[in-house]
């Protein structure tokens, strides 16, 4: 098991077993697999606009991910990527909303982006200090926080920001809008495929860099692997887990100003759509390695889109089992590969 | 009659290492059978191929003359062999009884446990065997021994004619492994066979009947125990000749370095830990401490080290060179110039899946000449590692890139002895159990080094439980009995008594329990 093509083995077979029993599930449910292929990949990567949505959904899942990834290395289970999306995507619509016309976007931008990762920092950080404080298990704070998060933005949406009979807020002002690549470079046309992309890739390697060619890195995996050795070797732990779980939400802030500032303009009751939960399968899947991520989120992105492509053939339902199926499969194969080594 | 254990050219390998060649081994019922062998010779491989928990590569083992095939440890155990891990495997919530009927219940999922006769049996068994136990204890509460002891019952329990212990004296103290080899014996003489595993060529002299050598992977040599002596044991273990004492020039401490008074400590239940403990520690010499595990240690340890900072319960003062320590971090101590080899390697020193150079930076990671911008330097950390690795003898292929787990337990802990030993501004050492499962070759360096960084004016505290490493090494002993330093040694002591060898262990003895 040492030959990286031996490697690969397990999971390409993982993959193809995947594609066959997902292709045994469309059977089940009376339509031709191979045709459902053919519309997935012709809907998605076959057209430049299709390409644009994938990446797109793409973009949200990478953000959300590292927003679950690097706690992780810590051995911190950030359940609560989805609440400090929703935070994040209030946070950035309200301010958006509220920033002079005139500001130009080079101002107003940064300015709504920092307030999304500020507010997505602001409530990782939560789960941080009750878990320093008060020694509270994280995944259980998280998902509490997660309920908050849902309960304090639809009350501030529905009695403070909506527009009247609507369900979303007041539109952001046209400076702080992050331009499509469609109307920057007429790329994807009409897609909403925008530079968040590459944000989202430079963290990526940022936080790749940070954690394996830096001291804070070596601290935070160290600590993470063997937390009591770390202690002894003066390696602060609550200071790393108030850091990893702070930059963890404001990563997910940041994939919740793509969906506000890129796309939606405003915020709209369940924007999020479970992202931040798909960002725990997508960390998983690359074992929360932040230059694998990058794989696992276009992976993901393609069947988020490509199953909204096909709602027509396969329903919405079947396609979420066989999302999970191949995650399943995928991440028992990694863990098999892993043992052997 | 067939014997009770007979291997035939067994062989394991583990990708290109062979782990253990072709080794051919029978042991005979009724005996007490000892492996011994330095730290990777292939001995854990060699148990645990008997034992069920690996399969062989190649080759026969034939148990009472029956040739078996295992292909986990439950195979072994319907052949009546069981194995007493270093890592006792015991439920620590649960009570003795409960422990050794744990997958063993013989009743029905549901229906209620037969304590009565279980306890019944428990003490019987403790009776025939000298293995003295509580059924109704907390395995939590237990002493390492007792614990052991535990293993060793479920075993009985479960007609485990054929004990394989791994190690079984490397946790506890002489008369605990006294006592357990008495147990053992016992068990001899009743039919069962015993295997078990040292680094303690001295009690493998006094309690087995055949010894057997392994070096690299095979057996070198199997020998009845008596007329054996350590020198040929060693010779055969070893290549090369070892030192099985180093020399200890007399020392010439220097001014006061250490200063601990009256340190009181009680835990979080209120029981009393240490009781106005107090020592002094000079520059350049070595003070070690000799007691029984669970005396007050493990809570000395941590207050030098800074985990205890911010606990209630802490009275007393400790001072290095003026400077209290007791309200430091552990950073703010080592920055002092303080390094310690803490007593559990796994857990409190190294990050086993780190590479063996990042172990060895494990630390001291702040120390700006290995910095380069954000990270390190690259050339630091190789000039680090081609200082340390060949002056400490750790043998390792590519430190960079090998992790520190895959080395063998007494190469590890030469790279956290180097570690420690070479701290910059070093001014104290503390040394938990340097040589705990490290075997002869490893010993003789480490001890080497420890009296090299005496010589340097390092001051040194030394916590072992061997009392034979303690009295080579040490310029003073204090005994821990109970939380205070009971007795203390002073130099000339010390310097006298060393000849004695034997008689001046018995002493300390008098001091400990």
């Amino acid at each position: 098991m040492n030959h990286p093509l031996q490697r690969a083995l397990v999971p390409t077979l993982s993959i193809l077993l995947a594609i066959l029993l997902n292709a045994a599930i469309i059977s089940a449910t009376g339509t031709d697999p191979l045709m459902v292929a053919e519309r997935i990949v012709r809907s998605t990567l076959g057209s430049p606009y299709g390409t644009g949505q994938v990446l797109f959904k793409a973009t949200t899942l990478l953000f959300s991910a590292l927003a679950v990834a690097i706690p992780f290395h810590l051995r911190l289970f950030n359940i609560g990527a989805e609440g400090q999306l929703q935070v994040g995507a209030i946070a950035a619509a309200i301010s958006a909303a509220s920033l002079p016309p005139s500001l130009t976007p080079w101002a107003a931008i940064p300015l709504a982006v920092l307030a999304a990762m500020t507010a997505g920092a602001g409530w990782a950080s939560i789960a941080a200090i009750l878990k320093i404080r008060f020694r509270v298990n994280e995944v259980i704070s998280t998902i509490m926080l997660n309920f908050i998060a849902q309960g304090v933005s639809g009350y501030l949406l529905f009695n403070h920001f909506a527009l009247p009979s609507t369900a979303h807020s007041a539109p952001i002002a046209e400076n702080a809008r992050i331009a499509s690549f469609s109307e920057l470079y007429g790329w994807f046309p009409s897609s909403p495929a925008n530079p968040s992309l590459y944000a989202a890739i430079a963290l990526s390697l940022g936080f790749w860099a940070l954690l394996y060619r830096t001291r804070h890195g070596f601290e935070m995996r160290a600590s993470g692997l063997q937390p009591l050795a770390a202690k002894r070797a003066g390696i602060n732990p609550a200071r790393h887990t108030l850091l990893a779980m702070a930059m963890g939400g404001a990563s997910a802030g940041l994939g919740a100003a793509n969906l506000v500032l890129g796309y939606k303009g405003y915020y709209e009751a369940g924007m999020t759509a479970g992202a931040g939960f798909s960002g725990i399968a997508t960390a998983l899947l690359a074992a929360a390695h932040p230059l694998w991520i990058m794989g696992s989120a276009l992976f993901m992105g393609l069947l988020d889109y490509g199953g909204l492509a096909v709602n027509s053939l396969v329903p919405k339902e079947i396609f979420q089992v066989m999302t999970a199926v191949t995650i399943l499969l995928v991440i028992s194969a990694t863990a098999l590969n892993r043992r052997n080594s | 009659m067939a014997a009770a254990v007979k291997i035939q050219n067994i062989t394991r390998k583990f990708g290109t290492l062979t782990a253990v060649r072709n080794v051919s081994l029978t042991i005979e019922k009724g005996t007490v059978h000892a492996i011994v062998g330095e730290n990777g010779a292939g001995k854990s491989t060699l148990t645990n191929i008997i034992s069920g928990m690996l399969p062989p590569t190649g080759g026969e083992l034939i148990i009472r003359g029956k040739p078996v095939r295992f292909t986990s440890p439950k195979d072994a155990a319907e052949e009546g062999i069981g194995m007493v891990h270093q890592h006792f495997m015991l439920a620590g919530e649960l009570r003795v009884a409960e422990n050794i009927m744990l997958g063993y219940e013989e009743c029905r999922l549901f229906s209620p446990l037969n304590r009565k006769a279980v306890n019944n049996r428990i003490r019987e068994c403790a009776e025939k065997y000298s293995l003295a136990l509580n059924p109704d204890a907390r395995v939590s509460n237990l002493s390492v021994g007792e614990a052991q002891r535990v293993e060793i019952m479920k075993l009985l329990l479960r007609n485990a004619s054929i004990m394989i212990l791994d190690e079984p004296t490397a946790v506890l103290t002489p008369m605990e492994s006294t006592k357990l080899f008495t147990t053992l014996r016992t068990l001899a003489e009743n039919g069962h066979t015993v295997l078990f595993i040292s680094h303690k060529l001295d009690e493998v002299l006094s309690f087995a009947d055949t010894i057997s050598v392994m070096r690299k992977g095979e057996i070198v040599c199997t020998m009845p125990a008596a007329g054996a002596t350590k020198e040929q044991l060693a010779g055969r273990m070893v290549e090369r000749g070892v030192l099985l004492s180093v020399d200890n020039p007399p020392a010439t401490p220097g001014a006061e370095r250490l200063r601990v008074s009256n340190l009181c400590l009680a835990d979080t239940r209120g029981a009393q830990k240490l009781r106005n403990l107090s020592l002094s520690i000079k520059a350049g010499e070595i003070y070690g401490i000799a007691g029984v595990e669970g005396n007050g240690q493990s809570e000395l340890l941590q207050a030098l080290s800074g985990m205890l900072q911010g606990q209630k319960g802490i009275k007393g003062s400790i001072q290095l060179e003026g400077r209290s320590l007791l309200e430091l971090s552990p950073r703010q101590i080592t920055d002092c110039g303080v390094g310690a080899v803490p007593q559990n390697r796994h857990t409190e020193a190294v990050i086993t899946s780190f590479s063996v150079t990042d172990n060895l930076i494990f630390g001291r990671h702040r120390e700006p000449s290995l910095h380069r911008g954000a990270g390190f330097s690259h050339k630091a950390l190789q000039q680090l590692e081609s200082r340390l690795i060949p002056d400490y003898g750790v043998l390792c292929q590519n430190p960079a890139k090998q992790q520190l787990g895959a080395l063998s337990g007494g190469n590890q802990q030469k790279v956290v002895v180097a570690r420690e030993m070479t701290r910059p501004d070093l001014k104290l050492l503390i040394l938990a159990q340097p040589t705990r499962g490290v075997d002869i070759g490893a010993i003789e360096t480490i001890h080497r080094k420890i009296i090299e960084a005496r010589s340097r004016g390092v001051a040194i505290l030394l916590i072992s439980a061997e009392l034979e490493e303690l009295i080579t090494l040490s310029t003073r002993i204090g005994c821990i009995y109970n939380g205070a330093i009971s007795h203390e040694f002073t130099a000339k002591e010390c310097e006298l008594k060393r000849l004695e060898g034997v008689a001046f262990q018995k002493e300390i003895g008098l001091y400990i329990t």
